[in-house]
């Protein structure tokens, strides 16, 4: 085993988050608030769930007690890490329009320095999916990027795949490959306790001062063992091969008028997403009209405002909104962006009021491949 | 999209002001403004180009470039919402903000013939092109700009008109005459059949209503031009006109990034999609 | 100077024609000139004699009350002016006016009704050409008609 691989007791949590503390970051992880497992700044270890788990499934989402200790036995909540990199309500300037001309003052940067705790592999490659959108292109978002850059990574693989999880079919989990600073995977056969991985010197600095001892070859073994047994029970299967074409030659499939019959268009989909990132723009002045600014709020693709130029809505049916949504997740997205935008999370399924199922509506589709209906019902 | 846009600056959030030098009304609800930049550089613009015009408190709407490459930034408005009603509204000495130059140019070339086909306020995003032939009017065979709009009274740009006349073929219509009109009557794309002009040799770039740009396409490839000569000019709901907000999507692309101005025969089966 | 059956095979309405129908159908037409502002045919009169357009614009036009005179459309080179010579009761549903100085080839509809009602096949012929003129008429109305550069059009 490499130095970089220790295994710490439940314990050393404290001081992890007190190590990233005092080192500036703030610390944001999994903790209990109002019946759900959200994302929220963490002061101590004792913040986190241990002991409970989410019981997942489409339009449903509970928590529940768990008969051991574990810190991390559940899957994902309606939080994503979008939370903190694309805020859902930023301003990005303020100007003011009087003798001297008009005057813009651009928001400074955010550049607090973040650390994530207990970031599944799914959510890394979420991570990763909106790195490319904000960061990858010509055209860059300055706000995104201060906020992302030197975020510590603290990655959990997942043990206990929720009801609506479909990773392993989207090959995004569930064990982390690559771009944290330190991975941990909880053991709970006999000793209670984590194999720490480091994937970065600065993760493995860290991992250096926590209490533990040097991992074995049983321990890295039953770590492999539980991450694959997770991978075995996923809530959801997914059959992902060419998405991207299936969902080009389908535009006009019976089942989006099947689908559209169920989908209310409320946008929860969009907004628990780990990847959805469409946002607008709006103006603000006060009363003398002589200050104005500017913010940049989450938007979805599900209202009917979205598509609007004069004369009305370019989708004003909620069959092409919901196609919209799924076909550029699943497929346009790899026109834009070169990978698929999903990372089978199963927060659309969980959380969607309807219980609509991605994973059943493409299933569908692929199953009668080629059928048409123009939508005429 | 086989017209990539030329190399995109960082265009932030924050609007730059500009001050408006000229206004210049064209119909009952249509205005020509021309703005130059409060402090420092002038904006690069190409014709097909837009950039996003922002009116004080109010909003920021995407607008095409209508003026020559080669002068001032001018932007021709038409007042059909609280954003434009206010752009239009502003006098010379105003202030509007611009962030630009977003999205491509028309893909004019060097030479052989030219088939500008124009509907309603769709000759603005043009007009630039016409500019261009008229400055470099020997490099082109027969250089056409067919123009339909509602009426007499909301044909844009009428006194240049009469002067193109001289150095172009033009031929202009409307939907429905006023009296004293004595001009032609009927659809625009209707005037590509009497056209003078080489399909073999031809280029269009055609603005105007999807439905107008359908037809003229279609009249277009009726005499012969490959889809793949015909240009136009898309529009969708912009917020950000940089790629990040996800509002402009036309299926595989973003009208923002690989448009508005596309090549026909690639966009034609995107159109078909009805609500896309 | 070409004779009418050769001028007739570059129309459009009459394309596909044999030599035998296009030297019949010139039997009943001649060539005809029009100074700008003269009438073609007025609103009402007994539509005998159509005209295919061979330079210059021609106005439809007809008279609104209060309005004046509206233009419907206008038609150029190459096109039919009047088809109600066809159809009864064979009156003019519109007036026609030369926009420009006019040349135009002037055909007896009375004449060629005759014509088609020996030759059913000659009339068959002409029959889905200018319903294919119609058609076509008919489709760019209905485009004017979407009011497409209208405020609140896409």
């Amino acid at each position: 085993m490499t130095a970089e691989t220790r295994v710490i007791e439940p314990a050393a949590l404290e001081a992890l988050i007190a190590g990233l503390r005092s080192r500036g970051y703030r610390v944001l992880g999994p903790t209990l608030q109002d019946g759900a497992i959200v994302y929220d700044e963490l002061e101590s270890a004792e913040e986190l769930p241990a002991g409970w788990t989410d019981v997942q499934e489409p339009g449903g989402y509970r928590v529940r007690r768990r008969d051991d200790d574990a810190h991390f036995g559940y899957a994902v909540g309606p939080h994503s890490w979008k939370k903190y990199l694309l805020p859902s309500r930023l301003r990005l300037w303020q100007a003011r329009l009087n003798g001297n001309g008009l005057e813009v003052e651009e928001e400074p940067l955010d550049e607090t320095p973040l650390a994530f705790l207990g970031v599944r592999s799914c959510e890394l490659h979420a991570i990763g999916i909106q790195d490319r959108v904000f960061v990858g292109g010509t055209v860059q978002d300055r706000d995104y990027a201060a906020r992302r850059e030197g975020v510590f990574l603290v990655a959990v693989n997942c043990i206990e795949p929720g009801g609506t999880c479909f990773c392993a079919s989207m090959g995004t989990g569930p064990k982390a490959e690559g771009g944290y600073d330190l991975a941990l995977t909880e053991l709970l056969d006999g000793e209670h306790r984590f194999l720490a991985e480091a994937g970065s010197e600065r993760g493995a600095e860290l991992l250096a001062e926590l209490p533990g001892r040097e991992a074995t070859g049983a321990d890295s073994q039953e770590a492999g063992a539980a991450v694959e047994d997770a991978a075995a029970r996923m809530g959801r299967q997914l059959d992902a091969t060419d998405l991207h074409g299936l969902l080009a030659r389908n535009l006009e499939h019976p089942r989006w008028d099947e689908v559209a019959e169920r989908c209310l268009t409320c946008g929860n989909c969009t907004m628990a997403c780990p990847t959805c990132f469409c946002t607008t723009v709006e103006e603000a002045t006060d009363l003398t009209g002589q200050t104005a600014e500017r913010h940049r709020v989450w938007d979805s693709c599900y209202s009917v405002e979205y598509s609007h130029i004069h004369g009305g809505a370019i989708r004003p049916s909620n069959r092409s909104r919901y196609r919209q949504w799924l076909t550029h997740k699943f497929g346009t997205w790899h026109d834009q962006f070169g990978t698929s935008g999903c990372v089978g999370c199963g927060r659309c399924i969980t959380w969607c009021p309807v219980g609509i199922d991605v994973t059943e509506e493409l299933t569908a589709i692929r199953a009668t491949d080629g059928e048409a209906n123009h939508g005429d019902n | 999209m086989a017209v990539t846009a030329p190399e995109a600056l960082l265009a932030p959030m924050a609007p730059r002001p500009f001050v408006v030098t000229r206004r210049e009304r064209e119909t009952a609800d249509t205005w020509t403004l021309e703005l130059e930049p409060s402090n420092g550089e002038p904006l690069p613009v190409e014709p097909g180009q837009f950039t996003m015009l922002y009116a004080f408190g109010i909003g920021e709407v995407p607008i095409s470039v209508s003026g020559d490459p080669e002068g001032p930034l001018v932007h021709t408005v038409r007042a059909v919402g609280a954003v434009t009603e206010a752009i239009c509204a502003a006098e010379p000495g105003a202030l509007l903000g611009v962030r630009g130059p977003l999205g491509n140019a028309w893909p004019l070339g060097e030479g052989g013939d030219a088939i500008v086909v124009a509907g309603g306020i769709g000759l603005a995003p043009l007009r630039g092109v016409v500019y261009e032939l008229l400055r470099r009017r020997a490099d082109f065979g027969e250089a056409v700009l067919l123009y339909g709009s509602r009426t007499p009274e909301e044909l844009l740009f009428a006194g240049e008109l009469e002067r193109w006349r001289e150095t172009l073929q033009v031929d202009v219509t409307v939907d429905a005459a006023a009296p004293g009109w004595e001009g032609k009557v009927g659809f625009v794309a209707k005037l590509v059949g009497s056209a003078r002009f080489d399909p073999a040799a031809a280029t269009a770039f055609v603005c105007g209503p999807e439905i107008m740009m359908k037809t003229s396409a279609e009249a277009l490839i009726g005499r012969g031009v490959p889809p793949e000569r015909i240009f136009v000019s898309m529009e969708r709901n912009m917020q950000c006109g940089v790629g990040l907000c996800g509002h402009c999507q036309l299926g595989p692309t973003l009208i923002c990034r690989d448009g508005p101005v596309y090549r026909w025969d690639e966009l034609e089966p995107l159109l078909e999609v009805r609500e896309l | 100077m070409e004779t009418i059956d050769a001028l007739l095979r570059d129309v459009p309405v009459f394309h596909g024609l044999g030599p035998a129908e296009l030297e019949l159908i010139a039997g009943c037409g001649s060539n005809v000139h029009f100074y700008q502002g003269s009438v073609l045919f007025r609103e009402g009169d007994p539509a005998d004699t159509f005209y295919v357009v061979r330079h210059g614009s021609v106005a439809l036009e007809t008279y609104v009350p209060a309005r004046g005179p509206a233009m419907i459309e206008t038609l150029e080179a190459g096109e039919v002016a009047g088809w109600s010579w066809l159809f009864p009761p064979y009156r003019w549903h519109f007036d026609a006016r030369a926009l420009t100085p006019v040349r135009a080839t002037a055909f007896d509809g009375a004449c060629l009704r005759g014509k088609c009602e020996e030759d059913p096949k000659l009339g068959y012929e002409l029959m889905t050409r200018f319903a294919g003129v119609l058609i076509e008429r008919l489709q760019w109305t209905r485009l004017r008609l979407l009011d497409l550069y209208g405020r609140d059009s896409a």
